[in-house]
């Protein structure tokens, strides 16, 4: 390594007098910069193909299988299984649930991008605020799905809150399908918003200052600025996290699972694959559920970045 | 080669070698024999078990050191884990995964001797034990549950008389009007469903036999439907749709707490649950530490008798092996037969005992004096019943289809509950015939 950064360090003289240097020791550092880069990424590489690429060719292996998970027997199906999956329509009906948590990343956004714009001028408590926003996001989902469990309880805390107000707080939240999902899809704004307020935070602090400054000789106000300055410089952070909220949305998985099970209506693609796996033991089933998931996202993303192109982002 | 080749041949390289991971399985089938004299089995054996509050309150502990005095050469290590099913199962994958452990209900029957050593021939054990032929294959048994159980409506005697019921109801209508009168004469929740902790639910499915009186309520399940008309599962989730149809529930059935429910059984806030046998041991202890009466907690059968007489039907518990790759089997049979036979274990936990000729734990003492004929189930068609509860995705023993007839009675859910066990019997008999070809 010391040779390389010495030899390259060292300023080639333009033209090689016609000596005797052998042609190999002009080479070797050459053949040797080009190894470095790889040095450095084995590690990062192999902990990248082990436990991502790995896992999902495994996955794909086992959606061609009709294994049970446990058995040391497995039987080759072919496409079996995706034949089934996409003869069982009910099986994608559980779709309808993300409309939910779609919705609920609007709402996520839009409230993120507020509170990142209000909190980047000059707020007082403006640090105290950020922590407050962001810490939902630190939280274990865990945690967080038990927390809530005594929140909706009938009697319990959003019940009492909202007795103080004079509103009789006595309601099942998880009771029916909707109330349930539109319950858990809070939940998932309370979580989430928190990275997304990060996200944008950092982005409108990279635009440069002068440009508020001049907009405010010019006589702009806040939202002037917002809308001419703000918005248009964090574009490609806006459309990364839209494309986040949606495969998210497609793929919701723990906080419904902790909270309700997938009872009443909350279930969701991945709640319903989990089952598929480790209640029916169906794993080659499930494997291609989760597969069919993948592609799905993937052409969602896909789309999005073909109708919002990532432009370079040119403010001055 | 460029850049790109090179990463995408070390990719397809590794990927590839991923790919080849098999499931090696050893098709051994070992036996594990008892030993002939204690004195000479030695080794370490490691014991798995889901009972992970024994094994921090030192009541494990206990129980090694007796066996000790059998055999001292033998050292028992036990391993607690919390989310059994779930780590049990992919430590089966290797080699490792105790000497002694408790069959996960994943694995299928038929898979019993590549992963567990055999105690013996199901003609000699049935003489002494119960449950053999649960793990029963070709004639081998693989394991054997140091307790048996007995599902029933563990209630809270008080709030039942203080409702004018004292004698058992004896068909569902009347055990409905049971409920019904203590909505009226108390705060109690009739009938707790214990809806969001979903494994209470699957509790129901012990219905079956229970109905019928038939030892070959299994069988029955294998081989037709049972949602059928008068069919025991059928005349069991009935009784459930109407406890809930009829509000005799708790208000709030997403949000239950199974913890919480037992001090407020004891304490009459709760009347009613569906659980087993093994229940009334925590439920008085729910008692003691509520400052309650533990013998305010009651058990009763399924309301349904056939000729004048209560059935219950008896069931094993988790059904311990030895693991068909253990270095030291001998020690390991020693376990399971010292556990099963002189351990105390059943007696502990108020259960039924696996020994044939044992009498009846106090608990029961109310079946046995009302007559209620206990019932040892024909299992030979259990693993069948399974592939077909897995193939046709109802999961008689799983919590889903029994929510979804909780939130159908409650209106969280549309449709009919006849359309609804047509739905759930057209899936079984399509298994049933999937299967069979």
């Amino acid at each position: 390594m010391t040779d390389t950064t010495r030899k390259a360090a060292r300023p080639v003289p333009p033209a090689a007098p016609a000596g005797p240097t052998p042609p190999t020791a002009a080479r070797r550092p050459r053949r040797w910069r080009g190894v470095t880069p790889w040095l450095f990424l084995i590690a990062p590489l192999v902990l990248l193909i082990a436990f991502t690429y790995a896992p999902i060719v495994n996955m794909v292996a086992y959606s061609f299988t009709d294994w049970d998970g446990v058995s040391p027997e497995l039987r080759y199906t072919g496409a079996e299984n995706y034949a089934e999956l996409f003869t069982r329509p009910e099986l994608f009906e559980v779709f309808f649930v993300s409309g939910y948590y779609l919705a609920a990343s609007v709402v996520q956004i839009a409230a993120a991008l507020y509170f990142a714009t209000v909190l980047s001028f000059n707020v007082r408590f403006r640090n105290f605020f950020k922590g407050v926003l962001f810490f939902p996001y630190l939280i274990n989902g865990v945690a967080i799905g038990f927390v809530f469990l005594y929140f909706f309880q009938d009697g319990g805390t959003l019940d009492a809150i909202l007795s103080l107000f004079g509103y009789d707080g006595d309601r099942a939240w998880l009771g029916t399908p909707a109330s349930a999902n539109v319950s858990l899809a809070g939940v998932s704004v309370w979580r989430y918003m928190g990275l997304n307020f990060v996200l944008f935070l950092g982005a409108i602090q990279s635009i440069p200052g002068e440009l508020y400054e001049a907009a405010e000789l010019d006589g702009a106000n806040r939202w002037q600025q917002f809308r001419h300055i703000i918005a248009p410089g964090i574009r490609p952070v806006l459309s990364l996290s839209v494309i986040l909220s949606v495969s998210g949305s497609l793929s919701v998985f723990e906080i419904p699972y902790i909270m309700t099970g997938g009872a009443t209506g909350t279930e969701t693609f991945v709640i319903q694959t989990v089952k598929l796996a480790f209640q029916f033991n169906k794993t080659g089933l499930a494997s291609a559920a989760a597969v069919v998931l993948l592609l799905i996202i993937l052409a969602v993303t896909w789309v999005q970045r073909r109708l919002v192109p990532d432009d370079k982002v040119d403010l001055v | 080669m460029n850049r790109r080749t090179v990463l995408a041949l070390a990719v397809g390289a590794a990927l590839l070698a991923s790919g080849c991971t098999g499931t090696g399985g050893t098709s051994k089938g070992a036996d594990a024999e008892a030993p002939d004299d204690p004195a000479k089995v030695d080794g370490t054996i490691t014991v798995l078990t889901h009972r992970t509050d024994l094994v921090q309150d030192g009541t494990m502990k206990k129980y090694a050191a007796e066996f000790n005095k059998t055999y001292p050469k033998v050292k028992v290590e036990f391993e607690g884990l919390t989310d059994y099913e779930g780590e049990v199962k992919i430590r089966m994958n290797t080699k490792n995964y105790g000497d002694v452990l408790m069959i996960p209900a994943v694995i299928e029957k038929k898979d019993y001797p590549k992963f567990f050593a055999s105690l013996g021939t199901q003609a000699e054990r049935s003489k002494k034990y119960r449950f053999t032929d649960y793990s029963t294959v070709q004639g081998k048994v693989y394991g054997q549950s140091p307790i048996g159980v007995v599902p029933g409506f563990v209630y809270n005697k008080k709030v039942w008389s203080a409702a004018g019921v004292t004698d058992w109801p004896t068909t569902p209508a009347e055990f409905l009007d049971g409920l019904k009168a203590i909505k009226a004469k108390s705060d109690a929740v009739p009938y707790y469903t214990n809806f969001k902790d979903m494994w209470p639910l699957t509790q129901w499915t012990h219905v079956n036999g229970s109905v019928g009186c038939d030892t070959r309520a299994t069988t029955r399940l294998a081989e037709g439907n049972p949602w059928a008309e008068g069919a025991d599962l059928r005349v069991g989730d009935q009784l459930l749709y109407d406890i809930v149809h009829s509000d005799l529930i708790e208000k709030d059935p997403t949000t239950t707490n199974w913890e919480a429910s037992k001090p407020r059984l004891a304490k009459g806030e709760i009347a009613t649950m569906w659980l087993g046998s093994w229940a009334i041991v925590q439920m008085r202890d729910a008692a003691k530490q509520a400052g309650t009466d533990p013998a305010d907690i009651g058990f009763m059968p399924f309301p349904a008798q056939k000729n004048g007489t209560f059935c219950a039907v008896t069931s094993p518990d988790y059904q311990q092996a030895v693991n068909v790759n253990s270095d030291h089997k001998a020690a390991a049979r020693a376990w399971i037969d010292w556990f099963t036979d002189k351990s105390g274990y059943a007696d502990a936990n108020l259960a039924l005992s696996p020994l044939k000729d044992a009498p009846l734990p106090d608990v029961l003492k109310p079946y046995e004096e009302a007559g209620v004929k206990l019932l040892d189930i024909d299992d030979t068609k259990g693993a069948e019943v399974k592939s077909i509860d897995n193939q046709s995705e109802v999961g008689i023993y799983k919590p889903d289809y029994r929510q979804d007839l909780v939130d159908l009675a409650r209106g969280a859910r549309k449709g009919s509950l006849d359309d609804f066990l047509t739905g759930l019997g057209e899936k079984w008999t399509e298994a049933q015939q999937n299967l069979g070809s």
